[in-house]
């Protein structure tokens, strides 16, 4: 993985010393509230319900197990002994005290982090694939990408003050397991017809109160012209994005607005100019910033392992997390095991000081020292042998982290709605909890199949729900928690905004819902293979909404 | 008449804080002084607000409150979390201790 040159760690720490002066004249009162927001906003500092919350960049959800170790560390000596994987491959600590922020910044700069852009109306952390480097189905490792636009993007002076916050994400597969449409910049690596990789780039994705599908406005990008053309989108953007209206400022509404074919044409005018500036990747560069990307040393294997195949056969548990939480990878005699952080019943995305502490050590043997978290607030370890399996199953079920649900109903999202946030209208986790030890039972998790539940506490989405399979929105309805459910979404490579189904759902309603569309999905299917989003394409909206509202 | 307090969040340290009129700040929304909504509040809000304690809390705002006497409870469901902890978290907060 990359790791910073002097110059990356002078930045950082020179950044934490800085804050650290103004945390002193905000504590003086030579800063007023007024005056210090922005600047620890600018570091990742906001101010919650119950305390201030420190958000983490994990660039391209690429940790260490040193780092994971900082995590840990952190989160017993200055928070409460757990950590929060968010939608956006970042962590969140939910409870650390303003005075010890520079002190732990200070911390985090020694394994090469920091939570410079983790907020504000700049250029976030750009995400990607959690699978980078292990799919089968990869063109190229989409990280290096990342890490060009990271070293770009920081401290840009140009767009430090964007009209909104700017999200990319990159994935190097044609499966988008990056939900690249969704974000305001969406790049894919493609081949054009001679063979090239280049990207493909869409703009203007996003979901919030205005939820929209990226537009693809360049359909090849030659690799060495990225930065260029990003820049001109951020030009055009920064010059013509609304900035009387935050409801209205995001790229989206730009391009909306203006439309795609407009907004592509004033891109190419203003990328006619910086093409061949400074800002065109020398290959050299490129191949400097690959040079950290390299694959791992892996063994040359047998396809079949022989130890793997009897711990399948005999022991039905780690079968089960095989076959849900195991996928397969480009390396003959290796696979990706997801660590799922959605025990049944739990906090989706929590994880305490001890599992980071067991992670790091588990990834240090079996995955060659890296970890990768996930936008659906998971874990994985990359690269671990087929032979090792077994082993790390039994190490990970010791620590409470071998739920054998990915990708099934369990396997839920929820932002920390308002048990945590500031924004929030209503609580989500305590209804993922619900709905988890409603649908908690394994052999009916596997009846109902693939499923994507994602819950967002306001409007801001943070959940992704618009694109969820089933969308759950939590509004606050004269005082009382209301939840409003969206149905048919998707965020993969036919990414799609789901539909609103129809009057939302009281608290106490609101599980039974779900499972009616459950009941429904699973009655209605032509057959086990059929998952409830190809039923729902089928059959469309109109025998679920029956089921929810004619009982009423 | 609607009563309310003033609330806000500690400097130092984040934590949720309730104001009381001798200038005061208290974790626990009980210690808190309970006004009529209107002018009274506004007067101690403004109180509450001023330049000495701009260096104590951040963003100082008045909420409505169910009861009066010892027990105050907040009208909305976010400032009774606010006053408890993380409704999930019950081993978190003011309500663990």
């Amino acid at each position: 993985m990359y790791k910073y040159d002097d110059y990356d760690q002078q930045l950082v720490d020179e950044r934490v010393e800085q804050f650290r002066e103004q945390v002193n004249r905000r504590l003086s009162g030579e800063l007023s509230e007024e005056e210090f927001r922005p600047l620890r906003l600018m570091n990742g500092v906001y101010l919650q319900l119950h305390a201030y919350m420190l958000r983490v960049a994990i660039p391209y959800g690429t940790i260490s197990t040193a780092q994971m170790r900082q995590f840990a560390y952190i989160a017993r000596t200055y928070d409460k002994g757990y950590g929060h994987f968010t939608t956006r491959q970042n962590i969140q600590f939910n409870w650390p005290k303003l005075v010890d922020i520079p002190d732990i910044l200070k911390d985090l700069s020694k394994v090469q982090m920091h939570a410079i852009q983790t907020s504000g109306n700049c250029i976030r952390n750009t995400t990607a694939d959690q699978y980078a480097g292990a799919s089968f189905d990869e063109l190229e490792d989409p990280r290096p990408w990342c890490e060009i636009i990271r070293q770009w993007s920081t401290m840009h002076p140009e767009f430090t003050y964007l009209p909104r916050k700017f999200k990319m994400a990159v994935t190097g597969s044609p499966s988008d397991r990056a939900a690249v449409a969704i974000h305001d910049i969406g790049l894919r690596i493609r081949r054009d017809d001679q063979g090239d990789l280049g990207f493909e780039v869409m703009v203007g994705g996003g979901l919030g109160r205005t939820p929209m599908i990226g537009k693809t406005i360049c359909e090849f990008l030659p690799k060495e012209d990225l930065l260029s053309y990003l820049e001109a989108i951020l030009r055009v953007y920064n010059q013509f994005g609304r900035r009387d209206n935050k409801y209205k400022a995001r790229i989206k509404i730009l391009v909306h607005e203006i439309g795609a074919e407009t907004f592509a044409d004033l891109v190419e005018k203003e990328w006619v100019h910086i093409r061949d500036s400074a800002l065109q990747l020398p290959q050299s560069e490129i191949d400097a910033i690959q040079a950290h990307f390299t694959p791992p040393p892996f063994e040359v294997l047998p396809s079949l392992s022989s130890v793997f195949a009897d711990k399948v056969a005999t022991d039905q548990a780690f079968a089960y997390w095989v076959k849900n939480n195991v996928r397969e990878h480009k390396q003959q005699g290796y696979a990706i095991a997801n660590i799922s952080l959605k025990p049944v019943g739990g906090i989706p995305g929590d994880i305490s000081h001890t599992q980071m502490d067991a992670l790091a050590d588990l990834a240090d043997q079996y995955s060659f020292g890296e970890i990768r978290s996930t936008h659906e607030q998971n874990l994985v370890l990359a690269h671990v042998k087929r032979d090792d399996l077994y082993a790390l199953w039994q190490k990970l079920d010791a620590y409470d982290l071998a739920t054998p649900n990915s990708g099934l109903i369990t396997d839920l999202i929820a932002c920390p709605g308002l048990d945590y946030c500031a924004l929030a209208n209503s609580r989500s986790i305590p209804l993922a909890q619900r709905i988890s030890n409603r649908f908690g039972e394994l052999d009916r998790q596997h009846d109902i199949g693939k499923i994507q539940i994602k819950i967002s506490g306001c409007i801001n989405a943070c959940t992704h729900h618009h694109v969820g399979h089933i969308g759950i929105l939590g509004v606050d309805k004269k005082g009382q928690e209301f939840y409003q459910i969206t149905l048919g979404g998707r965020a993969d490579e036919h990414a799609k905004i789901g539909k609103i189904v129809g009057a939302g759902f009281s608290t106490d309603e609101v599980v039974d819902a779900v499972e009616t569309l459950i009941d429904t999905y699973l009655n209605l299917r032509e057959n086990k293979e059929e998952t409830f989003l190809d039923a729902f394409n089928r059959v469309g909206e109109q025998p679920f909404k029956e089921a929810l509202y004619d009982a009423r | 008449m609607t009563k309310q307090v003033v609330t806000a969040n500690r400097l130092d340290d984040g934590l949720a804080v309730f104001y009381k009129a001798d200038d005061s700040w208290h974790n626990s929304i009980d210690q808190a002084s309970q006004v009529d909504a209107g002018p009274e509040a506004e007067a101690l809000l403004a109180q509450a607000s001023d330049e000495r304690n701009q260096l104590c809390v951040v963003g100082p705002y008045l909420i409505d409150i169910d009861k009066e006497g010892a027990h105050a409870t907040p009208v909305r469901y976010r400032e009774m979390i606010r006053t408890l902890g993380p409704s999930v978290r019950p081993d978190l907060g003011y309500q663990a201790k």
